[in-house]
């Protein structure tokens, strides 16, 4: 695989996490732009790995990133839940209503 | 070609993913970018990793997703700019202008490279990485089960009505003998 085609890809899609965690308000959407973040991430340490020949290396890494953005997730998802079942909403500007 | 080919479907599921209207339709596009980074991680040569990709990115994230979506319901609530839109793309553009000019062209790192098999790699060099994943995942399911628990359903031990009518006295004005 021609790692510069995949690393323009790689930077394609971390710019469309980034834009989406800019622009969306919704909980749901800011753990789905979070995951696409990663999986951006992902796909370079894989790459790095490949191209300095130490995959092995770049895998037990990546294994690490996958579980703590599983993790990540899960919370993310239980939080969102929990702020719907509060205030009604999954809007993240609502959530100033935490103040004290 | 098939390179472009996978590289392209995961910029349009990721594009899909982030600006449906639906939740469920955002979490079904970003099963597709997981499956298909997977895709790519295979054809990386790192076999293991993308297995697990499949497996947890594509399967239990995906499922987490869909079952919280059904508890909670969709929405459907409108993008609204916190910020407005040309300066988004403009950060977003810089950011990765600045990041493009440092990374490429991707040349040969001069690695030592290593012939340690993954398992070897994983379980005897990075011994501390897999306990604090453990950790990771045992804290997370924790945190999952205190947060899903309903904070609005009535405690199970409390004292029921009729037990405030009972007329229980006072242990100072009850007889000697029943004290005894």
């Amino acid at each position: 695989m021609n790692l510069d085609i995949l690393l323009v890809g790689v930077l394609a899609i971390f710019g469309i996490g980034l834009y989406g965690l800019l622009i969306t308000r919704n909980l749901i959407k800011v753990v789905v732009a979070l995951q696409i973040l990663v999986k951006a991430a992902l796909l370079a340490l894989v790459a790095a790995g490949e191209a300095s020949n130490q995959l092995n290396l770049s895998q037990s890494i990546a294994m690490t990133v996958i579980v703590a953005d599983t993790v990540v997730a899960v919370i993310g998802l239980a939080l969102a839940v929990q702020v719907k079942r509060v205030l009604g909403t999954f809007d993240t500007t609502l959530l100033s209503k935490l103040r004290g | 070609m098939l390179d472009a080919l996978l590289i392209a479907g995961t910029v349009v599921c990721a594009i899909r993913a982030i600006r449906a209207r639906h939740l469920l339709s955002a979490a079904l596009w970003l099963a597709g970018v997981s499956a298909l980074t997977a895709l790519m991680l295979y054809k990386l040569g790192a076999e293991q990793v993308a297995v697990v990709e499949l497996s947890v990115g594509a399967g239990l994230v995906t499922v987490l997703f869909v079952f919280a979506i059904s508890i909670a319901g969709d929405d459907g609530l409108a993008e609204r700019e916190f910020i407005p839109n040309w300066f988004t793309v403009g950060l977003v553009g810089l950011f990765l202008l600045i990041l493009g000019i440092m990374l490429l062209p991707l040349d040969e790192m001069d690695g030592a490279g290593s012939k340690t098999a993954m398992a070897e790699m994983l379980w005897e060099n990075r011994t501390l990485d897999v306990l604090l994943q453990t950790v990771l995942i045992f804290s997370g399911v924790l945190c999952l089960l205190g947060l899903l628990t309903d904070s609005h359903a009535p405690a199970k031990h409390n004292i029921p009505h009729e037990a405030n009518e009972l007329e229980i006295e006072p242990m100072d004005e009850r007889p000697e003998e029943m004290m005894a």
